[in-house]
């Protein structure tokens, strides 16, 4: 017994010599910093892995995209985010003000706005293959024809030869077979009040669709809290849902009080 | 109608530029005409011009037909001012071309004597004072004055006294004599400036091989860093030119973020330019002829080319900046800095990541949900909204054909216009809302004009979505 799984061990080593490819352990976890997620993860997100965030409807393209600003200010490093012309017509430019508002210093993202998505994987391919990088965001909208599993497995590939954290950011699309180490998919959901009815701390529904190695299939409702740099669990309070819709109009910011802002 | 320009054979015949075509055609009937094309004309002037780049970067168009060079310290290269003369002729044979050309101590002369030396003569000063007095380029009305009083050539009026002549026929006639004999300062008005710095390299033989082309700019390149080096400086923008045996030319160009001076790092730019070019570039018969120019030193401390890797260095993100915006065109690649105005989608500039340096921005309030959106439309994208008051808060609104029911929403935060910039005093003042809708999606959206005040039926738009 003893001997086979010693076989199964020197097996495994030498499939990952072939492949080029360092053993998970070796490389660093970078926990999300919500409990459940990094059990979910085994410790939290692989750096140096391609990690693939999925917003199925365009509507949720800024959750996802919101999702990926807060993984890479966990990741930390240089960004890169690189975009279509596309995205930037149909989901607005990314304002740079709001990124601050997620965490991340605008003055430390390079942007990078491609003609079409053949020129933006060729771009993300350069990106990704740089270690000066800390992590590159690749936006895709819908599913264009470059981005085939031989085009994931390239920048996965490239990823762990330079350490660069690759998140490939998926709008309008739906999750396909490809070399991600981790696949996620992210919703929109009513964020917790604050007072007067205003909409609080950006709340999202993330699904752990897949991961290579792992158990998935697992959803929380999870709460970014930017001054912490951490996410935590989403504490929605009854009355925020659906269910006990309060017209603001009808109980008025005037008449629970003011928040105040600025 | 009448004629622009003849050719010799049509001037050997007494035809004369200026004649009624008409009248032309009388004297001569089966004369060939075609219309006058100043535009291509204009054009031609520009390829010789850049053509005669290859004898000095100091070249001027002097329209409508002449081309000055300043080939100071050039005419060496090519065997003496007369070898070098012989070279312009020689390649511009083929482009059926009749040349005159002249040397002379300015550009002036040099370009009146090119115009209106009708014989050969020994010496420059007394080629100058033989010249007809057209060659002053006056108006028409103080050239016939002088013709008038009989002083036919520069010579007769060299010789007069200038209060007289200035009185006379202006100010303009003394100041033209002075340019040309060489008494006034007078300058060749290059059409590109000159280079801080240039390197080149003519070959006997022309090179055919991109890949060739490629080694010598790199060697270009090194002797260039020898000379940056002592002077303590690096340059941000490399231009390459490619000469082709037949006149054309190839220009690569690149730029860097930070001053380089390292050949290598150079070289790699201008691989990857030559990768990303849409239609390879087509050597042709060959190139006989490479340069690369630095446009303008900047200071670079000796010790950076020293460093070494780093955590984070600037220096290695600033070599893949420099790596991606000269493959993918330097507007590609952005950076955003802040600007101090108060409207949204003016605050902030994307710039182009070649140019700019790292911005600083200010941290957002602690304990606040995201004031600002992360998308940002531009322009705002107009909707449809049901609002209890017509100044009060949303209630429910329809963007891109979905319905949303806001149940939280916050605001107005009011933006108003920014009167000082504008001389009308025009604008509306916005009333942003951050609003929820029943699906958890976040949206910033704006009220156009006060109601009642500014506008009667105010416009709503969405500008943003949250995370």
């Amino acid at each position: 017994m003893g001997e086979s799984m010693e076989q199964l061990a020197a097996l495994r080593r030498s499939i990952a010599r072939i492949e080029h490819r360092t053993p998970a352990e070796a490389a660093s976890l970078v926990a999300t910093g919500h409990d459940a997620i990094d059990r979910q993860l085994g410790g939290g997100l692989v750096r140096g892995r391609l990690h693939e965030v999925f917003a199925s409807e365009a509507g949720d393209a800024s959750s996802a995209a919101g999702f990926a600003a807060m993984l890479a200010v966990r990741l930390g490093g240089a960004l890169v985010w690189l975009r279509t012309d596309e995205a930037e017509a149909q989901g607005g430019g990314l304002f740079a003000p709001g990124l601050g508002e997620i965490g991340i210093d605008p003055g430390r993202l390079l942007l990078g706005v491609l003609p079409d998505p053949l020129a933006l994987l060729r771009a993300a391919a350069e990106v990704v293959r740089c270690p000066e990088v800390g992590v590159a965001v690749i936006e895709l909208w819908r599913s264009p024809r470059p981005l085939d599993l031989t085009a994931s497995r390239r920048l996965s590939v490239a990823a762990e030869a330079s350490g660069v954290t690759a998140l490939l950011l998926r709008v309008a699309a739906d999750p396909v077979p490809s070399a991600a180490q981790t696949r996620w998919a992210v919703r929109s959901v009513v964020s917790k009040a604050l007072e007067a009815g205003a909409p609080g701390h950006p709340a999202l529904d993330v699904e752990l669709l897949r991961q290579r190695g792992g158990p998935g299939g697992q959803r929380w409702q999870v709460e970014w809290n930017r001054d912490r740099a951490s996410f935590h669990e989403s504490g929605c309070d009854e009355t925020a849902l659906p269910g006990a819709l309060v017209s603001p109009a009808a109980g008025g910011p005037a008449g629970t009080g003011w928040r105040r802002t600025g | 109608m009448r004629i622009v320009a003849l050719d010799r054979r049509a001037l050997s015949l007494g035809l004369m530029p200026g004649m009624m075509l008409a009248d032309a055609r009388a004297q001569v009937p089966d004369l060939a005409a075609v219309d006058h094309d100043p535009l291509a004309d204009d054009r031609l002037l520009e390829r010789i011009a850049d053509f005669a780049d290859r004898y000095t970067p100091l070249v001027a168009i002097d329209s409508p037909e002449g081309i000055t060079l300043d080939i100071t310290g050039a005419a060496h290269l090519f065997g003496g001012e007369g070898g070098m003369a012989a070279d312009v002729e020689r390649r511009l044979e083929g482009l059926g071309l009749t040349l005159r050309h002249a040397l002379a101590d300015t550009p002036q002369a040099a370009q009146a004597l090119a115009r209106f030396q009708s014989a050969p003569s020994a010496d420059e000063a007394m080629a100058i004072r033989r010249l007809p007095i057209a060659a002053l380029q006056l108006e028409e009305g103080a050239e016939v004055a002088l013709r008038r009083a009989g002083l036919k050539t520069i010579g007769d009026l060299a010789a007069r006294p200038t209060g007289p002549i200035a009185a006379r026929f202006g100010e303009e006639a003394t100041a033209a004599l002075d340019r040309l004999l060489g008494r006034a300062d007078s300058r060749l008005k290059p059409r590109r400036p000159a280079p801080a710095l240039y390197c080149e390299r003519r070959f006997a033989e022309p090179i055919g091989r991109t890949e060739d082309a490629l080694r010598v700019i790199a060697d270009l390149a090194g002797e260039a860093a020898v000379v940056l080096e002592e002077r303590h400086g690096g340059g941000r923008r490399f231009a390459a030119r490619l000469y082709r045996s037949d006149g054309a030319l190839s220009d690569l160009m690149v730029e860097t973020s930070l001053p380089v001076r390292d050949p290598a790092a150079i070289e790699r730019l201008f691989r990857e330019r030559i990768d990303a070019l849409a239609d390879p570039i087509d050597p042709g018969f060959g190139f006989d002829m490479i340069r690369l120019a630095v446009p303008r030193i900047e200071r670079l401390a000796p010790t950076q080319l020293q460093l070494e890797g780093g955590a984070i260095s600037d220096d290695a993100m600033a070599a893949l900046v420099d790596r991606l915006s000269t493959r993918l065109g330097r507007g590609r690649l952005r950076r955003f800095a802040p600007r101090d105005t108060h409207l949204p989608e003016q605050g902030v500039l994307a710039l182009s990541a070649v140019d700019a340096e790292r911005a600083e921005w200010d941290k957002p309030e602690p304990g606040e949900p995201p004031l600002r959106p992360l998308h940002l439309f531009d322009p705002p994208q107009p909707i449809d909204v049901i609002a209890d008051v017509p100044d009060g808060p949303p209630h429910r609104f329809r963007w891109r054909r979905d319905h949303h029911e806001v149940i939280r929403c916050e605001g107005p935060e009011r933006i108003a216009p920014e009167w000082w910039r504008r001389h009308d005093r025009s604008g509306l003042t916005r009333d942003y809302y951050r609003v929820e809708d029943s699906a958890g999606r976040r949206f910033w959206i704006f009220r156009n004009g006060l109601y009642g005040k500014e506008q009667s039926r105010p416009g709503w738009y969405v500008h943003g979505l949250f995370a």
